[in-house]
């Protein structure tokens, strides 16, 4: 019995707690998001924003979740039931289980696996079968439009992330997303990497649909894309799923480009912060310049986002990849 | 050489980082939001918000019955019924609008000879039930007693235009 709770019970629970740890700051990150966006969308428009609901608004993201609560779940009679409510579900927990594997600061990550890359580019990759499986059970026009062009365009920003994480891996020689921080300690990647981080960036942007790719939900042509039939928790967790995502792809871009918990220098003033801190603040700008550039640029035409996509960002960060490796090669500045 | 400079603008993503930084000024700008209820607008003396029925300054109702305002309302939104009072002067029993029927153009306020019916600064009487919307002479004259002030001096301010 004793051996029970050392070996099974307490490791499980001690799990369970650290996913905990995780989860519950970011639910509430993608909780202060939704407000951040408006924030920073009517600053830019020269408006306040939410400001009513508590002191600066601050308790509005709680509100519009309570709303969502108390509203009424329908489901189209001519939905595929099972599907229709699965699809949000796996959005979501997709945008979560991508956390696993991030590491927030030194050692504080909940599974350290050494092919950590591969498993998020994995995750991030099956995100679109939750947006496929809402588009095709809602048996409606407008959401199988957006859910075909969102696969579509998944599928081709996937590739050139692909070549940019590959030219990361070139330069770290490991696939654990730790040891590729570590790697950066000196020097940022964004900086030798330029060109990748900003195709890695606005790829992202494709990736999790947003502006100036948020083709999939264009309301002015889908009324809002995949998640049209959709009402109260299962449009929430969509919402939830869909921000999570977000939040995983700005992590990422720190994870990759930007130094993780690293600070910018290792001198007095800016190790004193926690690597936590550090972490959050890099993956905070990153989320604002989502933001900005939303409140900024206007929507790609389909055409022009595949051209985009095949016939600038995959030549190029092809191109990059052998130059990288060529670099490497030749100056023989291979990662230790 | 022009296909070169459009490639590296392109590529630099030139335009996009202008349109970015002035979005990012506008960030840092002071914002025109007017907090509504507590804040409010400036409105003009010939705003044309909810009807009042004035009187004179000793409480004599202005109106005299002439019904030119029942005559031109375009939405015929207006109903007057009116008798002689005992003194022998003319005066309505009824004076009823139809504020769900109303245009708010104005009409009646230019045909009153007297300046009985005049369209007020307040634009928030909005209502929970239509039928607190079908005003009638009683309310009509309350809000001329409650909002005498400003209509005095939204039309003492218009007046030299007219």
């Amino acid at each position: 019995m004793a051996e029970f709770w050392t070996i099974y019970a307490w490791p499980t629970l001690w799990i369970i707690i650290k996913i905990l740890f995780i989860v519950v700051p970011l639910l509430i990150a993608v909780a202060y998001l939704t407000y951040a966006e408006r924030k920073v969308i009517g600053f830019m428009q020269l408006r306040m924003g939410p400001n009513v609901v508590g002191p600066f608004g601050l308790l509005q993201p709680f509100a519009d979740g309570l709303k969502l609560m108390a509203k009424e779940a329908i489901i189209p009679t001519r939905s595929n039931r099972v599907v229709f409510l699965l699809a949000p579900m796996l959005t979501f927990t997709l945008g979560l289980i991508g956390w696993a594997v991030i590491p927030v600061a030194d050692g504080w990550v909940l599974s350290d696996i050494n092919v950590g890359i591969l498993y998020l580019f994995a995750v991030s990759s099956l995100g679109v079968y939750g947006i496929i499986m809402a588009g095709w059970a809602s048996n409606s026009i407008y959401p199988f439009l957006g859910a075909l062009r969102s696969a579509a365009q998944m599928v081709s920003y996937e590739v050139s992330i692909g070549f940019v994480i590959v030219t990361v891996l070139l330069a770290t020689g490991s696939l654990n997303l730790s040891d590729i921080v570590l790697a950066q300690q000196g020097l940022w990647f964004f900086i030798p990497l330029f060109p990748m981080f900003v195709i890695f960036f606005i790829s992202g942007l494709a990736e999790t649909n947003r502006a100036p790719f948020d083709l999939p939900e264009a309301e002015a042509e889908l009324v809002s894309g995949y998640n049209v039939e959709y009402s109260a928790m299962a449009f929430a967790l969509f919402f939830l799923g869909e921000y999570a995502n977000m939040i995983l792809m700005s992590a990422m871009t720190v994870i990759l480009f930007l130094g993780g918990w690293l600070p910018p220098f290792d001198i007095a003033p800016f190790n004193w912060l926690p690597g936590i801190i550090w972490f959050s603040l890099k993956v905070s700008f990153v989320l604002f310049v989502f933001l900005w550039v939303r409140a900024t640029l206007p929507r790609y035409r389909y055409d022009q986002l595949m051209r985009l996509g095949w016939k600038v960002f995959l030549p190029f960060s092809l191109l990059w990849v052998v130059v990288t490796a060529g670099a490497i090669v030749a100056f023989d500045w291979f990662p230790t | 050489m022009a296909f070169l400079d459009r490639t590296a603008r392109g590529l630099l993503m030139v335009e996009i980082v202008r349109g970015m930084w002035l979005t990012l000024r506008y960030f840092f700008k002071g914002k025109v939001t007017l907090n509504y209820p507590y804040e409010k607008g400036p409105l003009s003396p010939r705003f044309r918000g909810e009807h009042v029925l004035r009187r004179y300054p000793n409480g004599e109702e202005r109106c005299i019955a002439c019904k030119l305002c029942e005559a031109i309302c375009p939405a015929q939104a207006i109903t007057i019924e009116a008798e002689p009072r005992e003194d022998g002067s003319r005066r309505t029993t009824r004076y009823d609008i139809d504020m769900t029927k109303c245009i708010y153009c104005g009409y009646c306020q230019e045909a009153c000879p007297v300046d009985a019916i005049v369209e007020g600064p307040n634009f928030e009487f909005a209502t929970e039930t239509r039928e607190e919307l079908m005003y009638n002479k009683d309310k009509l004259l309350e809000n001329g007693d409650r909002w005498e002030t400003e209509v005095a001096a939204a039309l003492a301010a218009d007046a030299p235009y007219r």
